[in-house]
């Protein structure tokens, strides 16, 4: 080997093509890793469903699916409404503080017009569907029950705005999905485009 | 004499690359070239329109999306709904048709297939040709006949717009007194609502469309190349010059 | 290179070399390194043909790559497999770039290993003491080509579905009953079928890339034993130096892997073009027929095999008689495994065989690209004169090899390799 090596040629040399080909091997990663987002048939199955409010009596609730998931949509009564400034003492996040709902949806009613509620209805705790216990003094859940709902697996009990209640082991509100509403007749769940909180 | 040998290489290369690799039309007839041109925007919508309009009765394209037709095409969400959608269909569905499979083989004897991939499995100049190539026969069920697909059981769906062509023989007596007829090209029987440069615009339009569909990231998958082969220059000239510099070691 | 090197840089570089002595107490890494690489001696004379090893490799690293993430996307059942590619290129973020990489590189693939193989016919690189690391290079083509066969029928297009039936069929050749057992064997149904295609899945992503994985570490590891062969064809182990340094090797790191990063460079430029601008590469690299789903009621016009598979076709059609023909296309490959024993000359390198060597070698390659061309055309009576005539060529080649490469006048052989800056 040669004596006159120039040293600082090689080394910039190295350097130049290292950093090139690492660059060129980070962009090729790309593609990969971004195969793995949700594809366009996964965006078009998990696309926002649309339901007819306009059938839906007062005191009724329906449920859809979105994105795998059960969705409620509840047209609550004014009787139901009157009952949620009462028990707030008996709820651990009475006020919505826990990221478990849209910014337009963490007031008393979790909801964006006041007598239709849009839950997700997925217990909080292990996943169960809870079941609607909408009558108030229950026999199943208790005589000074104002209505809301009851998951049957552990006991776990939200009222009639989503909210956990104290003492059970579900330790958050249930999710308010995003939603807007199109027209008076129709939410569509799974896309809040324009809606401000 | 190495380099020579890779000269042979490749010259055997392209003449092998260079041999048709779509055969000549079905029927042996030849083929004027389509001349779409991919890039161009507006053609492409008005293909959308007229294979909707016109094909998706019979003919699903069941692996395009809708939604994706409106990035492609530049069209809104309402233009796509308005214009191209017409049984309820959402902007994330694909295009599928109604027509069951069974009831189709029965009434036209073969399924019409699905043309999201027609372009690339028959190629463009097959497909605008083939839109052309209808004429009269008395003898088949439909009335029809096609030239660049003999038997076609396909309807000239076109015809009102196209019109309807007579084929043109001409007739060579061999040496026995036998009578050969060719067909040589077609005639103007009735006229259609199009006049003949108009059709052949529409045609070229529905398989630009068609061209489009097969394969929708063919013009973003050019321009990538572009920057990585760019890209790749870069890199082959450090490395070049990285191995000149290494190897000055080596006597 | 001591540029300034703060105190905060050299406890980044003491740990290193604490790491680096903690696992070479556990395990042979620098060991390794150093056998293989920055003092695995090779000659200094390697030229153009000696690219295609490593870029065999990249290639083949490239194919398990994109493979893998196919895998995740594609359904290997009749009902869905097609729709799953075109799922892949359309809905599948990047999805149609993953399947064009894997779709170039199997072609590209037979490209750089024809070449590869073809150095080795220049250089006598299969000759003694070379004979196993050429059996296991043989292996690895025997195993590409089972890959890239069951590989071909998962996109269950026309030409997958009638390329299958055409070749799983040909064993049905085979005479005594046991050619239609063999067939049904295989195809595991009385036609190829979802079971079919299932099990060639099985293959195609599991066991014949582990056989490839291992046959190329085999092939690495017999090559690294008796070291590289030279376009001279000279030993270099034969000449040392005082440190027992083969006066005409350097070591592989950093003048080789400086020399192959370059190799690499060129190669992803060429597949890149080919990926961006030409992946169908005329019908060649994607077949047009294949963009039809598999119809079993329907053959199309011209049943081909993939261009890297139709010199053999062409032996197969060459023969009138089927089994015949079956038997001769194996044939051409067994003369390939045997060629170490067929070749008697003296001498490695054609640099220094004489003219009928020579002669032979440049004939081997027009038949064998000949053959490549005519397994692509329909069959005519003049096509098939031709590949009689090639077919002859080629085995020409291989059996009158023991005598022509005896008869055949050398050169002397220097003791140094030649070499020109």
């Amino acid at each position: 080997m040669t004596s006159d090596v120039d040293l600082s040629r090689r080394h910039f040399l190295i350097v130049a093509t290292t950093v090139t080909g690492t660059v060129g091997a980070v962009l090729a990663t790309v593609p990969f890793i971004s195969s793995w987002k949700p594809s366009a048939r996964a965006q078009a199955v998990g696309a926002p469903v649309e339901v007819d409010i306009s059938k839906i009596d007062p005191g009724s609730m329906v449920a859809i699916k979105w994105r795998g998931k059960a969705v409620w949509v509840l047209h609550r009564t004014p009787q139901m409404l009157a009952t949620l400034g009462k028990i707030e003492d008996q709820l651990r996040d009475p006020f919505s503080n826990e990221p478990q709902q849209p910014a337009y949806a963490a007031n008393e009613q979790r909801s964006i017009r006041s007598e239709f509620l849009v839950l997700v209805g997925v217990c909080t705790h292990l996943g169960c569907v809870p079941l609607e216990k909408f009558q108030p003094g229950d026999p199943e859940v208790g005589a000074d029950w104002l209505g809301g709902f009851f998951c049957p697996c552990h006991g776990s009990k939200f009222d009639l705005s989503g909210r956990v209640y104290k003492g059970v082991p579900a330790p958050t509100n249930l999710v308010v999905p995003p939603h807007r509403y199109v027209g008076d007749a129709t939410v569509l769940i799974g896309n809040d485009s324009g809606v401000t909180g | 004499m190495i380099k020579g040998r890779l000269i042979g290489v490749i010259v055997l290369g392209a003449l092998v690359l260079s041999s048709p690799a779509f055969a000549a039309g079905s029927g042996g007839a030849k083929m004027e070239p389509a001349n779409n041109v991919l890039g161009n925007v507006r053609s492409l919508q008005r293909g959308a329109r007229n294979f909707v309009n016109y094909c998706m009765g019979c003919h699903s394209a069941k692996y395009v999306r809708y939604n994706r037709l409106a990035d492609d095409l530049q069209l809104s969400e309402q233009q796509v709904t308005d214009n191209l959608m017409f049984v309820g269909e959402k902007l994330l569905d694909t295009m599928d048709i109604a027509m069951d499979p069974l009831d189709a083989g029965r009434w036209f004897g073969q399924v019409p297939p699905d043309l999201s991939l027609i372009a690339r499995a028959k190629g463009t100049d097959y497909v605008f040709n083939y839109l052309k190539g209808f004429y009269l026969d008395p003898d088949r069920r439909n009335g029809t006949d096609n030239l660049f697909l003999p038997g076609a059981s396909m309807p000239h769906v076109l015809w009102e717009l196209q019109g309807l062509q007579k084929p043109v023989y001409e007739a060579i007596i061999d040496p026995n007194g036998n009578v050969h007829k060719f067909m040589v090209g077609f005639e103007q029987a009735t006229e259609g609502l199009l006049s003949p440069k108009e059709y052949d615009q529409f045609v070229r339009d529905l398989t630009n469309f068609l061209e489009y569909i097969s394969e929708p990231v063919k013009l973003e998958r050019q321009k990538l190349g572009v920057r990585v082969l760019l890209f790749l220059l870069l890199f082959f000239l450090f490395s070049y010059l990285l191995k000149r510099e290494y190897w000055k070691d080596i006597k | 290179m001591k540029s300034e090197r703060t105190p905060a840089l050299e406890r980044v570089t003491e740990r290193m070399h604490a790491l680096l002595i903690w696992i070479d107490a556990r395990f042979p890494l620098s060991k390794m390194w150093r056998e293989h690489v920055s003092e695995y001696y090779a000659p200094k004379n390697f030229n153009f043909w000696y690219y295609f090893g490593s870029l065999a490799m990249l290639v083949l690293v490239l194919q398990i790559i994109t493979g893998i993430f196919l895998t995740m996307s594609y359904k290997p059942s009749a009902a869905e497999a097609f729709a799953s590619v075109e799922y892949i290129m359309r809905d599948v973020n990047w999805g149609w770039l993953i399947r064009y990489m894997h779709s170039t590189g199997a072609s590209a693939i037979f490209i750089v290993v024809y070449l590869h193989m073809f150095r080795a016919v220049l250089y006598g690189s299969y000759k003694k003491p070379r004979e196993l690391l050429w059996l296991f290079g043989m292996l690895i083509y025997v195993a590409l080509m089972a890959e890239a066969f069951f590989g071909y029928l998962l996109p269950w297009g026309q030409m997958s579905y009638w390329g299958a039936q055409v070749i799983v069929s040909l064993f049905g050749a085979i005479p005594f009953g046991i050619g239609e057992a063999l067939v049904e064997w295989v195809r595991g149904d009385y036609f190829i079928s979802d079971i079919t295609l299932n099990r060639f899945f099985a293959l195609h992503v599991i066991a014949v890339p582990f056989a490839l994985v291992f046959l190329v570490i085999a092939h690495i590891l017999a090559l690294h034993e008796v070291g590289s062969n030279n376009p001279d064809g000279i030993e270099i182990k034969e000449n040392k130096d005082a440190d027992g340094i083969p006066r005409d090797g350097i070591p592989f790191h950093p003048y080789y892997t400086v020399k192959d990063i370059m190799g690499v460079a060129v190669f992803l430029a060429l597949f890149s073009a080919v990926v961006f601008f030409a992946p169908e590469m005329g019908g060649y690299f994607l077949e047009h027929a294949n963009f039809e789903p598999a119809n079993s009621l329907k053959t199309p016009e011209h049943i081909a095999p993939v261009w890297y598979f139709t010199p053999f076709y062409a032996i197969l059609r060459a023969v009138p008689d089927k089994l015949m023909g079956v038997l001769m296309m194996g044939a051409a490959i067994v003369m390939l495994f045997i060629l170490p024993w067929l070749d008697r000359s003296p001498v490695r390198s054609i640099r220094y065989r004489g003219w009928i060597c020579k002669l032979a070698v440049t004939l081997f390659a027009i038949s064998f690209l000949a053959l490549g061309y005519l397994g692509l055309q329909p069959v005519s009576a003049t096509f098939t004169l031709a590949a009689r005539v090639f077919t002859a060529i080629y085995f020409m080649f291989f059996l009158l090899m023991p005598f022509y490469t005896r008869w055949d006048r050398t050169k002397p052989v220097p003791d140094r390799v030649t070499f020109h800056d």
